[in-house]
C-alpha cells in the first residue's frame, strides 16, 4: 500500500491519479440494448418507493412508461440520472457503463439527457441562451470561460430553434415564454445536448391538443438515432405515441406490473384494476 | 478588447468613466490651495480611497450573490485576511522605528516577550512576498472552505450561516494573543509604504489611484467572467441548479472557482483599505460587516457589478455623515434604508436608471 503510494508519488510524469478525472469506457451497446435497470429498489423513510424493478431499453427505442400517480416514474429517472442512491440493485448504460458510479454530470456527459416533470429552463437567459448553454462542448470550468459559439454551432442552435418553433422569441428571457413554450424550449435543450437516451417526464402536460400532436411527432422522429423513454400521464398522447407496435411498460407501486403492445397493456386485467379501469 | 467587455454595459461604462476622471481630477483638486473652494483636503482624499475599497469589496459579493446565488455572509473574512497580510507587511517596515526599537520585532511582539519572529512573520518584509500572499490567503481559505461546502451541496441559508460562522471564528481566533497578530489592538501605528511616508499627501493621493484602478481592474475582470459562457452558466446554476448539473456541468466546481476569485478580490481590497484607514483589527471580522456588505450591494442593485459599487459609495458616504452628525441613529438608518430599499426598490437603486427589461 505504502510502496504504490511512494510510487505513485515518484512516478512524475502524469499527474497524480486522484487529480486525474476518472477515465468513462466508452458505450458499448453490442447486445442491442441501451439501459438495463436490474432489481432496484430504493425507499424514503420505510416507504417502498421503488421495489425490484427490472426495466430494459433496446437501442433506438421509444417506450412508454405509464402508472398511477406515485408509482414511482419520476424516481426511476432519479436513479438513472444519479440524482437518487437505490438502496440496491444495478443500473448500466450499454455493457460498459455503470450508472451507480457516475454522478449527475458524468451521466448527462455519457450521453442521458432529462426532460423534468415541472418544465425547467433558465428563465433569466434568453431561449438562445439556455440552446448554448445545452450544447455539448466541453464542461471544465476553464474551458467554459473562453469558449465561443463556432458557425456549425450557430447553425445547429438555429437548427433546434426552427424545430421548436422558437425562432422569434430567440432574445427573449425563457420566464417570460408561456408553458407549452417553455416545454418546447426544454424538448430543445436536450436535443442540442443530442444524448444517446432521452428520459422525457409529462411532456404535454399544459399543452394545447396542436401541441401535443406536434410533440408526438417530434418525439417519434427521435426515435432510432436516439433512445427515448417517455413518462406520461395522458392516454391519448401514450396511445398516440406507442401505435401499434411500441412496447408500453405499466408501472406499479414501484415495480413493472405489466409490458407489452398498447393493446395488450390496456387489455391485461391487473392494469385495468388498478389503473386505466379508474 | 476591454472595450467589448463593456460595450452593452451602460452602468460599467459610466463608473469607469467616472473613476478615471477622479484618478485625474482628484489628485488636481487635492494640489489646489487650500482656501480655493474646489480644494480636496488630503484626508478626504484618503476617505475616498477608502470607499473604493469597500466598493471592491462589494463588486467581490455581488459577483457571488449577484451571479451564482450564493448569499455570502463571509466575505468581510477575506477582506480582513487581505488586511492583516498587508498589516504585516507595513508591520515589518518600522523596523527600529518602533516604542521598544526593536529591529525585528513589532511592538506588541517586544511586549509579549517574543524573543524572535513567527515563522509565518518571515518574508513580509517584502513587499512582492506581501503583494502575492494578500491573494493567496484569502484564496486558499475560499478554496478549502468551498471545495468543503460545495461538494457537500450546502447551499442557501446553511451556507450563508456557515460563512457567518467562518468569519465570526476568525474574528475569535485573532482576538487571542497567542495567535501573534497583535490580539486585540492588531496591528498600527504604521510608517510607511515601499519607503514612502504614509502621513505624506503623495502616498495618499498613491493609495487613492491604486485604489481606483484596483477597482477598474476588479470591474473588468468581472466583466469578463460574465459576459463570458461561464457568465451564463454561474445565472444558470443560480436559477436551477439541478438543470445545470442534468447538463453535465459540474456545479460545485463552478462555485468553487469563481468564489476563490471573489475572494482573492476581497483579500486585494483589504490590503488596500488597511494603509488608508492605518490599522487592522479583529473587529474586521466581525459577523456584522459582512452582513453590509450584502446590504450594499442589495441597495445599489443586485447582479448588475456596477450597481455594488454605487450601492458601497453611497451607503458609506451616509455612515460617515451619519457617524459624524447622529451617530447614534446610523444603525436604524442603515435598517430603515435596507428595507425601504427591499420593499420599493428590489432592484436597487441604479434599477431606477435602468429602462424596463423584459421579466
Ligand atoms: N425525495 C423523496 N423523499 C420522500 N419521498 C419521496 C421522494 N421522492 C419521491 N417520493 C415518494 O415516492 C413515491 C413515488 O414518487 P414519484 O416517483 O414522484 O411518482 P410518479 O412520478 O410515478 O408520480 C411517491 O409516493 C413520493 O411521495
Ligand atoms: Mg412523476
Amino acid at each position: 500500500m505504502s510502496q504504490s503510494l511512494l510510487e505513485e508519488v515518484k512516478n512524475r510524469d502524469q499527474v497524480f491519479s486522484f487529480l486525474r478525472p476518472a477515465e468513462q469506457p466508452a458505450l458499448n451497446v453490442d447486445k442491442q440494448i441501451l439501459l438495463y435497470l436490474e432489481g432496484l429498489s430504493v425507499s424514503f423513510d420505510g416507504f417502498q418507493a421503488i421495489n425490484d424493478l427490472n426495466l430494459y431499453v433496446r437501442d433506438g427505442e421509444l417506450r412508454c412508461i405509464i402508472g398511477p400517480n406515485g408509482a414511482g416514474k419520476t424516481t426511476m429517472m432519479d436513479i438513472i440520472t444519479g440524482k437518487t442512491r437505490p438502496d440496491s440493485g444495478s443500473a448500466w448504460f450499454g455493457q460498459t457503463i455503470n450508472l451507480l458510479d457516475l454522478d449527475e454530470p458524468a451521466i448527462a456527459q455519457a450521453g442521458i439527457g432529462r426532460k423534468f416533470q415541472k418544465p425547467t429552463v433558465f428563465e433569466f437567459l434568453s431561449v438562445w441562451e439556455n440552446l448554448e448553454l445545452s450544447m455539448p462542448s466541453p464542461r471544465a470550468v476553464f474551458s467554459v470561460l473562453r469558449a465561443k459559439l463556432d458557425g456549425e454551432q450557430r447553425d445547429r442552435i438555429e437548427e433546434v430553434l426552427t424545430l421548436i418553433a422558437l425562432q422569434e422569441q430567440r432574445e427573449s428571457r425563457a420566464g417570460s415564454l408561456s408553458h407549452g413554450q417553455k416545454q418546447w424550449l426544454e424538448i430543445g435543450m436536450l436535443l442540442m445536448q443530442q444524448p444517446r437516451l432521452l428520459l422525457v417526464d409529462e411532456p404535454v402536460a399544459g399543452m394545447t391538443h396542436q401541441e401535443m400532436d406536434r410533440t408526438a411527432e417530434l418525439l417519434i422522429s427521435l426515435a432510432g438515432r436516439h433512445s427515448v423513454v417517455v413518462v406520461e400521464h395522458d392516454m391519448d398522447f401514450v396511445r398516440q405515441l406507442a401505435g401499434r407496435d411500441r412496447t408500453v411498460t405499466v408501472l406499479h407501486q414501484g415495480s413493472v406490473l405489466a409490458e407489452g403492445s398498447m393493446e395488450q397493456v390496456q387489455n391485461d386485467r391487473r392494469v385495468i384494476e388498478v389503473y386505466l379501469g379508474e | 478588447m476591454l472595450w467589448k467587455l463593456i460595450r452593452e454595459d451602460r452602468g460599467g461604462q459610466i463608473l469607469l468613466a467616472m473613476l478615471l476622471l477622479a484618478i485625474i481630477a482628484v489628485p488636481l483638486l487635492n494640489g489646489l490651495p487650500s482656501d480655493h473652494p474646489l480644494h480636496i483636503p488630503t484626508y478626504t482624499v484618503a476617505l475616498l480611497g477608502k470607499y473604493l475599497t469597500l466598493a471592491l469589496l462589494a463588486l467581490s459579493v455581488d459577483l457571488v450573490w449577484g451571479y451564482l446565488g450564493i448569499l455570502t455572509l463571509g466575505h468581510g473574512a477575506f477582506f480582513a485576511l487581505g488586511g492583516y497580510v498587508m498589516g504585516m507587511y507595513l508591520m515589518r517596515q518600522i523596523g527600529e522605528r518602533g516604542v521598544y526599537g526593536h529591529p525585528e520585532l513589532p511592538d506588541f511582539m517586544v511586549f509579549l516577550s517574543y524573543d524572535s519572529l513567527p515563522w509565518y512573520w518571515l518574508g513580509f518584509d517584502s513587499f512582492w512576498f506581501t503583494v502575492i500572499m494578500v491573494m493567496l490567503v484569502p484564496g486558499v481559505l475560499a478554496f478549502v472552505f468551498g471545495a468543503l461546502a460545495f461538494r457537500s451541496r450546502v447551499s442557501g441559508v446553511y451556507l450563508s450561516i456557515i460563512t457567518q460562522a467562518l468569519t465570526f471564528a476568525l474574528m475569535l481566533a485573532f482576538f487571542r494573543n497567542e495567535m501573534g497578530f497583535g490580539g486585540n489592538n492588531g496591528l498600527t501605528d504604521f510608517k510607511d509604504i515601499l519607503g514612502f511616508s504614509l502621513q505624506s499627501r503623495e502616498t495618499r493621493l498613491g493609495l487613492f489611484i491604486a485604489s481606483a484602478v484596483a477597482l477598474m481592474l476588479g470591474y473588468l475582470l468581472s466583466r469578463y467572467i460574465i459576459q463570458s459562457r461561464l457568465g451564463r452558466v454561474c445565472v444558470a446554476v443560480r436559477d436551477a441548479e439541478s438543470r445545470a448539473r442534468f447538463l453535465g456541468y459540474r456545479v460545485e466546481n463552478v462555485k468553487l472557482w469563481v468564489f476563490t476569485l471573489s475572494a482573492m478580490m476581497a483579500g486585494v481590497a483589504g490590503a488596500l483599505y488597511v494603509p488608508q484607514v492605518g490599522i487592522i483589527n479583529p473587529n474586521e471580522f466581525s459577523p456584522l460587516n459582512s452582513i453590509e456588505v450584502v446590504v450594499w450591494v442589495a441597495v445599489g442593485g443586485r447582479a448588475t457589478l456596477y450597481g455594488a459599487v454605487v450601492g458601497a459609495l453611497l451607503i458609506n458616504y451616509a455612515k460617515t455623515w451619519f457617524t459624524t452628525e447622529l451617530p447614534e441613529v446610523w444603525l436604524f438608518a442603515l435598517g430603515a434604508i435596507f428595507i425601504l430599499v427591499t420593499l420599493l426598490l428590489p432592484r436597487g437603486v441604479t434599477g431606477l436608471l435602468r429602462r424596463k427589461e423584459a421579466v
